[in-house]
């Protein structure tokens, strides 16, 4: 690892100004990711400004028919709320299913949505949910927010602030993971909500997270995990590699599609 | 018996001395140690499967900050890394050595081949001087195939003109050939034993330290033989006689074949040492432990089976690819063949076997024995095989085994496979797997899976192997270059208290404890007052070290009888102060008695009046008690059992969930039941590893695509049951203790147990077979293809 | 170079670190705690897992000067002088442990798995451990170290 400039920052002004001063410089939230990828020598920024002092950035609130968690709360906080339990239980169970006890110790939610990781689990919740990420800002709707592999439509120095899920009338999370790193090889969150029924795919696309439009259209009319059939998502645009091909992952995207719908009820 | 000696004594399951410091963060692995006026050392690897190197700049490097030293391999003019096992062709000609340079003589042949190496204040800046290193490469094509590389095509090591190593072969094969010819029925399989990191979870690592003063090298390294790597590096490599090397491991963390090799990096590291006068550190990232410890298994083979009318084998024909890597590791040459076709009798009595083994050179990290080690293979090319033959011919597969195993009074058993068995029982470790694996409610149980949506399935494997390695002379005959013998000194100290060093080395096997138990068992006296010294040349006389399921069987054996050499003397010690003669001394319980009355002494009293010697006789009676033996086994010892593996599989994903995992095992007999079960469960955990989730990949460039656990596939705890273990016991007929090894049994049995479970499952599917591992993809495919 | 300070086992620990040093270096190297590993550069195994306020981590994936104030606790600092503490114990006793390379992490996340669910059934068991990564023991006497321990610990 290339050494760096460590700056904790007590408050979001406080971040943006540091990272403006910065050659070449990275946010740290929880570290799950950056720190491997410093590791790897795969990045190599000249400062690294720590989010972890900022007390906003942490927390968990449901005020009517909205959960905000915020940006540096780690999952197994989401994890273990009770509130976030009462109000959407999927997305509890989406955050106890994230790497392992200790990477959910201490990994964030904004640090995994910044990262868009296309096998990083929160992409669907975010999206089956139509979350809305606020920023010191703005706020950006989450089918808006991924953008592409590793891309988000977050600016130069942008820090999230937190993310806001609306309650669904039912939801559900299936992860198929990667038998090596328990990375999402294919992850389906399915969200019935008044405007219609949502379905998130991640771990599968060539451009992260998706919409599975078919499926969508079939739930609304039923939802059942009869409307799900393999060809409504094919193999094209699907991501191919030694522990799945690309038509393997899309009959997986049906398999987790038909088990969550079933356990959305 | 004394009080307490039950708790401690052969059969008890003794709590582990080890574990103290263990558990408590005191272990000295060798990265924990630092050594004054260390330095770092990083090794600029390949990054190319094949190239010829053009010319090496290394002048940045050497200007960079923190650096001490950049070498290559023109400045490391020695031996190569040696193999330790010469095979002979069929046609009489010697297996090609192409030589294994420590840092690359003009050219790589491996992706992480070592190319230069930087040593530095610190490990950053080594590290960043070796990025400094520009290197000129004339990329070459990868030799990737086993098969085709063996047909010609680009050679890897031009000089020998072939990239086959040696094409060997064991049996008559025209006997076996005309006798499937008058088969009843064959059956033919293809099989890929896949190819295995071995992931000890300590990285590998050294230091290396010279002292002008005495001309004296020590080296600290991540070893399971530290007199094998003296032996080797010394003699063979840097040309340093053995009293000035001294070769240290500390507690080692799990080696499973791994840290059996000499290695170029602790190589490199000893000869650099002397050159910059400062101790140097070398510890492997994952990442390269990946890329450079030997990988293990990796054979391609077919084979047929012949039946008679009524299912009785008539012969086996196995003709196999292995692939060695890049280069010769050292007991690369041994395992396919005679670790490996010497097995194929199994438990049955096939009465003619042709075996052919082409061992092959390719552009990838260097192949050795890992867990079992030939063995495996073997036994899995059987298993799975002969479960083939039972669907084929309409049989039961249990039933078919039965008919043709070896009755448990035929023994001493000689196969047709160069080997004597002299002792086991088949029949009864059957009886009790499956009495355990309540094969009886099996049909219940599937029946409730198939109404869930899910298929399950019962495979078996009646396994034999061949461990305790080895008899020296037999090892010879077949090509060994070393004794395998081993060595143990039992000294008393004066008050009785006994220190017992030992040539084998504990790396997790739970040497200090079971061997305190032989000795303590042996002498009467508490196991506390006992301490096993191992891992150290300068303190312990030889060893050959650990593996092969050797410890106990030839290790434990010297201890044995280096203690009965203690006792004789002690015994004359006895005499000699109570004034009888030495035939009239019994020994009992730790004490020595004249036969027929009550004067006695203790052992400790004779400890210390061999240390008081004021009156003894010194024509006749020398002072001290220290004795030593080394041991060479008459014969392989021949564990062997039966394992039983039930799974469930979901045909919607593909996904395999072992259910019950059932293993009986004979292992002869059990000096701590605790460490023997702890044994098959890890061994078991890796056989279900490589049946179900580990695969080493390389792409067609030679890249290696499984180079982190981010895609290979550790087993976890929530891929695995617990297991059902238990044994049944026959004796060793050739050590004292009975004794037969335990080490590889699980790694060995289980994994055609799963594959043909998982066969099983998914034949009324129509599958007939399922490659290891076997991911939820493969299996989904196989479905799939079944269908189709 | 920044200046950490932060508990370790209950006493005060400090010391200059380049930014870039990672919690288990400064726990290996400059307090010489060595019971913590290092057996993966991807975050995966597990053997470098310490608690942090409480919370079980891998010290391999933290900056040294993130823990800046924090409580650490290492494998050093969980028996209590002789007297191993629960977890270390159920190990012993139920040979949960072979090379002990991955030991000291697998017993510290252990540890964090009882204090959160002291009740854990062997499925909640295994799936704590998907971080834990062990090659000797197939995991089956962990697993029971685990619930011999949680009975022990006051479960």
């Amino acid at each position: 690892m290339q050494d760096f400039s460590y700056r904790k920052a007590q408050s979001i002004a406080e971040a943006v100004d540091a990272m403006g001063d910065a050659d070449d410089g990275a946010f740290l939230a929880g570290g799950q990711t950056l720190l491997p990828t410093l590791k790897q020598r795969l990045a190599a920024p000249s400062d690294v400004v720590d989010l972890s002092g900022i007390a906003e950035l942490t927390g968990i609130s449901v005020s009517g028919d909205t959960v905000t968690v915020g940006a540096m709360t780690p999952h197994a906080a989401v994890a273990a709320s009770g509130a976030v339990r009462d109000a959407i239980p999927a997305l509890c169970d989406l955050a106890d299913g994230i790497g392992d006890p200790q990477v959910r110790n201490i990994g964030t939610i904004g640090g995994s949505i910044a990262n868009n990781d296309p096998a990083a689990d929160y992409p669907a919740a975010c999206v089956a949910l139509g979350a809305t990420i606020t920023t010191d800002r703005r706020e950006i709707a989450a089918d808006d927010f991924f953008t592409g592999l590793f891309e988000t439509a977050l600016e130069d120095n942008e820090v999230i602030v937190s993310v806001s899920f609306p309650k669904p009338q039912a939801a559900a999370y299936m992860k198929f993971p990667n038998p090596a790193s328990r990375y999402a090889l294919v992850g389906v969150f399915v969200a019935r909500t008044g405007g219609g029924v949502r379905v998130a795919v991640t771990g599968a696309g060539e451009d992260g997270v998706f919409r599975a439009g078919a499926m969508e259209a079939a739930l609304t009319s039923a939802f059942s995990p009869d409307s799900i059939s393999d060809g409504q998502v094919g193999g094209d645009g699907l991501m191919s590699d030694m522990h799945a091909g690309a038509d393997y992952r899309a009959h997986l995207v049906a398999v987790m599609a038909r088990r969550a719908v079933a356990a959305a009820g | 018996m004394p009080d307490g000696a039950q708790e401690t004594g052969i059969g008890a399951s003794v709590r582990r001395f080890e574990d103290q410091r263990l558990l408590t963060g005191k272990g000295t692995y060798v990265d924990d140690i630092n050594r004054p006026g260390q330095t770092y050392a990083h090794i600029l690897r390949s990054p190319h499967a094949h190239a010829r190197i053009v010319s090496i700049d290394t002048s940045a490097a050497v200007a960079s900050p923190g650096v001490v030293a950049v070498f290559t391999g023109e400045d490391m003019q020695v031996g190569g890394l040696p193999c330790g096992w010469q095979i002979h062709s069929q046609d009489g000609s010697p297996m090609h050595e192409p030589p294994h340079p420590a840092l690359a003589q003009g050219k790589v042949r491996h992706v992480g081949d070592q190319v230069a190496v930087v040593i530095a204040e610190s490990a950053h800046e080594a590290r960043a001087g070796a990025e400094l290193i520009s290197v000129d490469y004339e990329v070459l094509p990868a030799v990737m195939d086993l098969k085709a590389a063996a047909a010609g095509g680009t050679l890897l090591h031009e000089e020998i003109g072939t990239n086959v190593c040696y094409d060997w072969g064991l049996g008559d094969e025209a006997a076996v050939d005309a006798a499937l010819a008058a088969s009843a029925h064959v059956t033919e399989i293809d099989i890929i034993n896949n190819r295995l990191i071995p992931n000890a979870i300590e990285p590998r690592a050294a230091i290396a330290e010279y002292n002008g003063a005495t001309s004296e090298y020590t080296l600290y390294t991540t070893t399971q033989n530290p007199h094998v790597i003296r032996l080797l590096m010394g003699a063979f490599v840097l040309s340093l006689p053995e009293h000035k090397l001294r070769v240290i491991a500390p507690d080692v963390g799990g080696g499973f074949g791994s840290k059996i090799f000499l290695y170029a990096e602790e190589t490199i590291i000893t000869w650099a040492s002397a050159r910059i006068g400062r101790p140097i550190k070398w510890t492997a990232e994952r990442s390269e432990s990946f890329m450079t410890d030997a990988h293990g298994r990796d054979h391609v083979t077919h084979a047929s089976l012949g039946l008679d009318a009524d299912g009785r084998f008539t012969a086996l024909k196995v003709q196999t690819h292995a692939n060695m890597g890049a280069y010769l590791s050292t007991f690369a040459t041994s395992v396919p063949t005679y670790l490996y076709a010497t097995l194929l009798a199994g438990v049955y009595t096939t009465p003619v076997i042709f075996a052919n083994t082409r061992a092959v050179f390719t552009s990838t990290v260097v192949v050795d024995a890992y867990r079992g080690a030939g063995r495996p293979e073997a036994t899995y090319l059987l298993e799975r095989i002969v479960s083939k033959a039972a669907r084929e011919t309409g049989r039961d597969p249990v039933e078919l085994r039965r008919l043709n195993m070896i009755q448990p009074d035929a023994f001493p058993y000689a196969t047709p496979v160069a080997l004597t068995y002299d002792s086991g029982n088949y029949q009864a470790t059957l009886d009790t797997a499956e009495r355990l694996a309540d094969v009886a409610g099996f049909a219940a149980r599937k029946a409730a899976s198939e109404a869930a949506g899910r298929k399950r399935g019962l495979g078996y494997s009646t396994y034999i192997e061949a461990c305790g390695i080895a008899p020296s002379a037999v090892a010879g005959q077949l090509g060994a270059r070393a004794g395998l013998f081993e060595s143990a000194e039992v000294r008393v100290h004066p008050t009785g208290s006994v220190t017992v060093f030992t040539g084998t080395h504990s790396h997790g096997q739970g040497h200090e404890t079971t061997f305190a138990q032989l000795v303590s068992d042996q002498l009467g006296i508490p196991i506390e007052s006992v301490e096993i010294s191992h891992g150290d040349t300068g303190n312990v006389q030889f060893g050959m070290g650990t593996y092969g399921s050797r410890s106990l069987a030839v290790g434990g054996e010297a201890i044995v009888r280096a203690t009965n050499k203690v006792i004789e003397k002690a015994r004359k010690i006895a005499a000699h102060i109570l004034e009888a003669s030495a035939e009239d001394i019994e020994f009992a319980d730790g004490s020595f008695t004249v036969a027929g009355t009550d004067r006695s002494m203790a052992f400790g009293e004779v400890a210390l009046a061999a240390y008081v010697p004021h009156n003894f006789p010194h024509d006749t009676l020398e002072p001290g008690l220290d004795e030593s033996a080394f041991f060479d086994p008459a014969n392989f010892t021949f564990p062997g059992g039966t394992h039983i593996c039930e799974v469930e599989v979901d045909p919607e994903t593909g996904v395999v969930e072992v259910k019950n995992f059932t293993a009986v095992d004979d292992v002869g007999r059990v000096i701590n039941p605790m460490i023997v079960a702890g044994q098959v469960h890890g061994g078991v955990a890796q056989g279900i590893g490589q049946a179900l989730l580990e695969g080493c990949v390389f792409d067609a460039e030679g890249q290696l695509l499984t180079g982190s656990y981010m895609d290979y596939t550790m087993p976890r705890a929530d891929n695995l049951p617990s297991f059902t273990v238990a044994t049944e016991t026959t004796l060793c007929a050739h050590n004292t203790l009975g004794v037969k090894g335990v080490g590889e049994v699980g790694a060995i049995g289980s994994p055609p147990a799963v594959i043909n479970a998982v066969v099983n499952a998914l034949s009324d599917l129509g599958v007939t077979d399922v490659s290891m591992p076997a991911t939820p993809q493969t299996v989904w495919r196989a479905i799939q293809d079944a269908r189709a | 170079m920044p200046t950490v300070n932060m508990s370790v086992n209950g006493r005060p620990a400090s010391g200059e670190v380049e930014a870039r040093t990672l919690l288990v270096q400064f726990l290996r190297e400059t307090l010489r705690l060595t019971g913590t590993h290092v057996g993966c550069d991807t975050s995966q195994c597990g053997a470098c897992v310490v608690h942090v306020n409480g919370s079980s981590v891998k010290s391999c994936t933290m900056l040294a000067v993130q823990a800046e104030g924090a409580e650490v606790v290492t494998i050093e600092g969980l028996a209590d002088g002789d007297s191993l503490h629960p977890m270390q114990e159920a190990f012993r006793n139920n040979h949960g442990l072979q090379c002990g390379f991955c030991t000291p992490g697998m017993v510290m996340s252990a540890v964090d798995l009882v204090n959160r669910n002291p009740k854990a059934t062997e499925a909640e068991i295994r799936e704590w451990l998907e971080g834990n990564i062990c090659r000797c023991t197939g995991y089956h006497n962990i697993v029971k170290s685990i619930q011999e321990a949680a009975g022990n610990m006051g479960g």
